[in-house]
This record gives structure tokens, sequence and C-alpha cells, in this order.
């Protein structure tokens, strides 16, 4: 009976992860295909990554995307963090409320309507200041940190909601002015925070294709977008390599974070323990 | 320098080291501490007792300035304090969570004030090493808090606040976190790190006991208010109110009626039972006054025969009896209507297994006019 019922649960499972990772393995098989046709086995060999490396739009499309991510992710998680503070630090502020919405808003915004909005906002911006002269890396990397900024701010906000202020207010008690309280001890304590709020700004906006899409321009083509671009034309095995690629960095980068998140944990679990 | 008295509250016209004035903080609609005002001298070692929510702990957290008074203002050594940020108080607190810093090690957390002041390097090492040398913690510098026992954070916090030799240590609910036997000897360790520092101790407790032993004078809080000031053995022997007389240890509680008097004695009546006794008081009390007999359970001698000698005397049967080794507390119910609460040394071992006293025995109860004291409310 019992054995019967962990077979059912076994097969449930592997039906689960099979319908997760089938298609990404099987989209990493076909990037060592040699036939053109994607859905036609021609036999193993590393062609297309070949290829691949001998793109300079893919090249250059790579380095503008992670140019973006790495910009977007830093300046994110600098004004993320000051709002989740003054979210959960500062008690009474006027439109206190107002803010606390207006931070979250963006969480829930329609991709679409985001970047439309955006772009509005920066063809305005053209004719009334003459900035910024061209849509490009400058606007992605703007409307990046619009919305990577909330999730940070959600980030930072509920870690210390979960925390006392008693640190602080030792601080303050031996001394150290404001500023210092939070560069002591408010920042190493939201580190884990900030590394978490981090990686996930730099993800979303390696990830974003809609955003990207409305606020770019002529000369700015991001990996999303170029992979979209390419796609529109049909299948095309060159493209299973750059995604086999962009898989196996991810996962590395995942397996990373979770190992820093679990050693977070463990530390954290002995600290409660000897409390 | 002037000799300075131990007991400088009981003097005219001695300086306060800490006056609290008019103190109010309202939080929205609700008032947590209510225009109350309170001298503490130089070197005492002040406890502020009261329940949870009664606006100690607040009154703690005005005079390390986190928060700021509704009204009213604070002075410490004759300086205004009453909008003075907590990073430029001559004050330090040591949190009931300890509030070590958990990413810095023992040493680290111990030398953070000294260094937010200036203090040379070489100052700071050696200030912190004495201060480890108090505390004995020596050998533990280099750890981090969380591997530190309990006792062992509560020592270091208590370092980490008299490093930068305030001139008032806050201290809140010290010892709650440690268990029994623990607390007993850091209660000791407290009042002799006080002493040869000479800081003056505000400390905050809702532990009567802990409050009675530490204290040089208790305030009782209740509702955001003091019901009374007054050291350890005044509060407990002439509490102000019948609240302080049951807060602080217990006490048997009568309602009777004020009769006759004679040389500061005064003749009372318990009317449901018609009984008489005897109270000593020196306030003028009008005859046909109603007020409440309060008499301390150890005050009342119990005994298996007649007494003689004693001014009050009446007699009961012990109805329930916890022996706690060194004493034993017996419940008699007596002729008045009301179980009397009677404790009484075992000073004697008994022979064999029975106690001195039984249960269901008829025991004998005495006490003398001035053990008992008239409470108005």
């Amino acid at each position: 009976m019992k054995a019967k019922r962990s077979r059912f649960l076994l097969g449930m499972l592997c039906f689960g992860f099979a319908f997760l990772y089938v298609p990404i393995i099987l989209m990493m098989i076909y990037s060592f295909n040699y036939s053109k046709l994607v859905p036609v086995w021609g036999g193993f060999s590393t062609r297309w990554y070949t290829t691949l490396f001998q793109s300079e739009d893919v090249w250059a499309a790579t380095a503008l995307s992670l140019k973006i991510a790495l910009l977007n992710a830093t300046f994110a998680t600098l004004l993320g963090t000051l709002a989740g503070i003054a979210l959960s630090r500062i008690h009474s502020f006027r439109g206190r409320t107002l803010f606390t919405g207006m931070i979250s808003a963006p969480l829930v915004m329609p991709e679409v309507i985001t970047g439309l909005s955006l772009l509005l906002l920066f063809i305005t911006l053209n004719q009334l200041i003459g900035w910024p002269a061209e849509r490009g890396i400058t606007t992605i990397t703007i409307a990046h940190i619009t919305f990577s900024m909330a999730f940070v701010a959600i980030i930072i906000q509920s870690r210390l909601a979960g925390t006392s202020r008693d640190l602080e207010e030792a601080a303050l008690d031996l001394g150290a002015k404001p500023f210092r309280v939070l560069w002591d001890i408010t920042l190493p304590q939201l580190a884990p925070g900030m590394v978490a709020g981090w990686l996930l700004a730099f993800t979303l906006s390696l990830d974003d294709l809609v955003i990207a899409s409305f606020v770019s321009g002529p000369g700015a083509t991001t990996l999303p977008m170029l992979i979209y671009s390419r796609i529109r034309l049909g299948l095309r095995p060159d493209i299973n390599a750059l995604a086999t690629i962009i898989i196996l960095t991810v996962t590395i980068g995942v397996l990373i974070a979770g190992w820093i998140m679990i050693r977070q944990q463990r530390a954290s679990a002995q600290d409660a323990e000897h409390s | 320098m002037t000799q300075e008295s131990a007991y400088p509250w009981r003097e005219e016209g001695a300086t306060p080291f800490i006056s609290i004035r008019n103190i109010t903080k309202r939080f929205g609609n609700f008032t947590a501490v209510d225009d109350i005002s309170l001298d503490i001298y130089k070197g005492e070692l002040f406890g502020l007792l009261g329940g949870s929510g009664c606006g100690k702990t607040t009154l703690l957290r005005m005079l390390a300035g986190f928060e700021s008074p509704t009204s009213g203002s604070i002075i410490i050594d004759g300086a205004d304090m009453t909008q003075v940020p907590p990073y430029e108080r001559p004050v330090n607190m040591m949190f009931q969570s300890y509030a070590l810093f958990p990413h810095m090690s023992v040493e680290k957390n111990i030398a953070y004030g000294l260094k937010r002041d200036g203090v040379a390097r070489d100052e700071v090492k050696e200030r912190v090493a004495d201060m480890l040398a108090m505390v004995e913690l020596s050998d533990f510098g280099k750890r981090k808090p969380r591997q530190l026992s309990g006792g062992q954070r509560q020592r270091v916090a208590l370092a980490r606040a008299l490093v930068k030799r305030p001139k008032v240590l806050l201290l809140d609910e010290p010892l709650a976190a440690l268990d029994k036997r623990l607390r007993e000897q850091t209660q000791f360790e407290l009042m002799n790190i006080q002493d040869r520092t000479g800081v003056t101790f505000v400390v905050v407790t809702h532990d009567q006991e802990e409050a009675m032993t530490l204290s040089t004078r208790i305030a009782v809080m209740d509702a955001g208010r003091f019901m009374q000031i007054g050291e350890p053995a005044e509060i407990y022997e002439n509490p102000a109110t019948k609240y302080i007389a049951n807060f602080i240890g217990s006490a048997n509680l009568l309602p009777v009626t004020i009769g006759g008097k004679s040389n500061a004695v005064y003749e009372v009546l318990h009317e449901p039972s018609q009984t008489g006794f005897t109270v000593s008081s020196d306030k003028a009390l009008k005859s046909g006054e109603e007020f409440t007999l309060a008499l301390r359970p150890e005050k009342i001698l119990i005994d298996k025969s007649p007494l003689t000698d004693y001014e009050n005397q009446i007699t009961g049967i012990v109805r329930e009896i916890a022996y706690l080794g060194k004493l034993s507390t017996y419940r008699v119910e007596t002729p008045l209507g009301i179980t009397l609460e009677v404790t009484a040394p075992n000073q004697v071992r008994p022979k064999g297994t029975g106690h001195r006293i039984e249960w269901d025995d008829e025991v004998y109860l005495g006490w003398n006019a001035d053990s008992a004291i008239l409470l108005k409310d």
C-alpha cells in the first residue's frame, strides 16, 4: 500500500519536473544539432556555437544587456534600499501611505503600460529640455531602474520589518550619529537582502523585452530584443546555442545565490539557538 | 570634596543629579507617563518598579533620549537634556535584549562607543581590556556575540554600556533573560560594579524582589504615575496604598472603622464580626472613619498553645499549609470570616515525619498594635 502510493507520488514528481525541464533540455540538445533545420537531427556539432561567437551582433547585444543589467542592479539596489529603510524605519512622515502605495505600484503595472508611459515621458522630455537626445542605453537603464527599484524596496522593507530597532538604538545611545548608525549597523544587517535585491534586479533587467522595446532607440538592441527579432523570422539553431549559454549562466548564478542564502540562514539559526 | 551622604534623599536641600520635572508622554490618545516628577541623587541605584504597561520603560526611554516628552523637562547634572539627542547624552543604556551588534566581536562591541567619541586607539584598547577584566570575560574578546552564553552576553552588554563612563546608566530589565540562580548571582555583581564605578544606575524592573535587593530607592509606578517613592524597607513596612501593600510582598487586608484613641494607639472595629483590634498610627484619625488594616503574614505569630503578651489575639483553624523549607505559609480560617495568611520560620527540626502545626489544627494568632498599619485606599 505504502509502496504503491509512493510510486504514484514519484510518478507525479517526475511528470512535474519533465513538464518544467524537458523543453529546456530539448532546446539544449538541438543547439548541438548539425542540421540547419531545427527539428531535424543531423548529427552532433558545435558549429552553431562557432557561428554565435563570430556574430558581432550577438556580442554587441550581450555587452549592452550586461551593461544595462549591471547599472540597473546597482542603482536599483541603492534607491530601493533607501526607500525600504524609509518605509520601515521612519514611522510618520507626510504622505507615508501614498508613498507605500506608489512604491509597490510598478510591481502590478502591466509592462506594456510602463513601457508606453516611459516612452511618452522620454519624448516629452526631449521636446522640453532636449534630453535624452536619443533613446538607447540611458533610457533603457532608467526604465529598468524604475521597476526593479520597487522589487528591491519590498525585499528590504520585509527584512527590516522583522528586526527590532534595539541594535540601532544601542548604536545611537553609544554616540553614533544617525548616518553612522545607518552605515555601521543597519546596512550590515541588510547586506544579504541587498545582495538578493541586486541579483533580482540584475535578472529582471536581463529578462526584459517589452519595456526595453518601447524605450530603446535605433542603435541599441538588447539580447532579448535580438533573440526576439531573429526568432520572428523562423527558428534558428544559433539562437538555441545562445539560449543554452544563458541558461547555464543563470543556473550558476542561482546556485551561488542559493548557497549564500543557506549560509546566511545557518548563521542566523545559530544566533537564534544561542539566545 | 565634601563628604557625601550615603542617603542624600533623606537630607533637606540636597542637590539632585537627575531631575525629572512634570514629564508627560502621550502616544495618540494614550498617556503612557502622566505628569510625574522625580529627583535621583548621585550614586544611587534607583529602581523603577511596575507591571507591564505602567510607563516605566517609556520613562527610561525618555531618559535615554529615544522618546521626547510631550511636556516637562529632564535635567541631568545641571544640564537640560530634554531636547538633546541620544548620541549626545552622557547616558548609556543596557537593553533588555542586550542589543549586541551580531557582526562585531565582543571587543569591537565594547569599543564602539569609545571610537565614536574619537578616543585615541591605545586608550580604547586599554579601556576595553579593563572592562573585559571587570566582567571577567578577558578571554572572550575575539568571539562573536552568538558564541556566548546568555549570562556572558549580559556582561558584555554591561561592559559596553559602562565603558564610556556615563553619568547615568539605564538598565532595562537587566536580569529578566537569565535563569533564577544566575539572576541572584548577577544581582550582587551589579551592585558591586555600581559601587566600584560610582555611576548612577536607574533600573527598570517588573520583579519586586529584584527591585528590593538592588535598589537604594524604589519608585512604584502604575498607569503612568508614581504610587510611592521610597527606600525598600519604607515601601515594604509603610506601603502608601492597598495596591502597593499587595504588589510588594503580600498582606492581609481587613476593613475596619476607627474607634477611640489612647497614646497614638487607635481602637478599631471589624464590623462584620464585631471584633476589636488595636493599631498604632501617628496620623490624626477621626472616629468613625473607615480604613483598611494591613498586616504582613510574617508579622503574625502562630502557635498551638494560647499566646500571652500580644495586644491582638484571635484563634483559627489551619486550612492550608505551603511548606517552603526555610519557612511555611499557613492559611488560617478565623472567626472574622476571612482567611489570614501567616508565615513562620521553621526553626525547629520536626521529630518524625509530622510538621509542628498540622492541617485542621486549632491555632492561636497574635500580633502587636505596631505590627499592623492603616491604609486609606
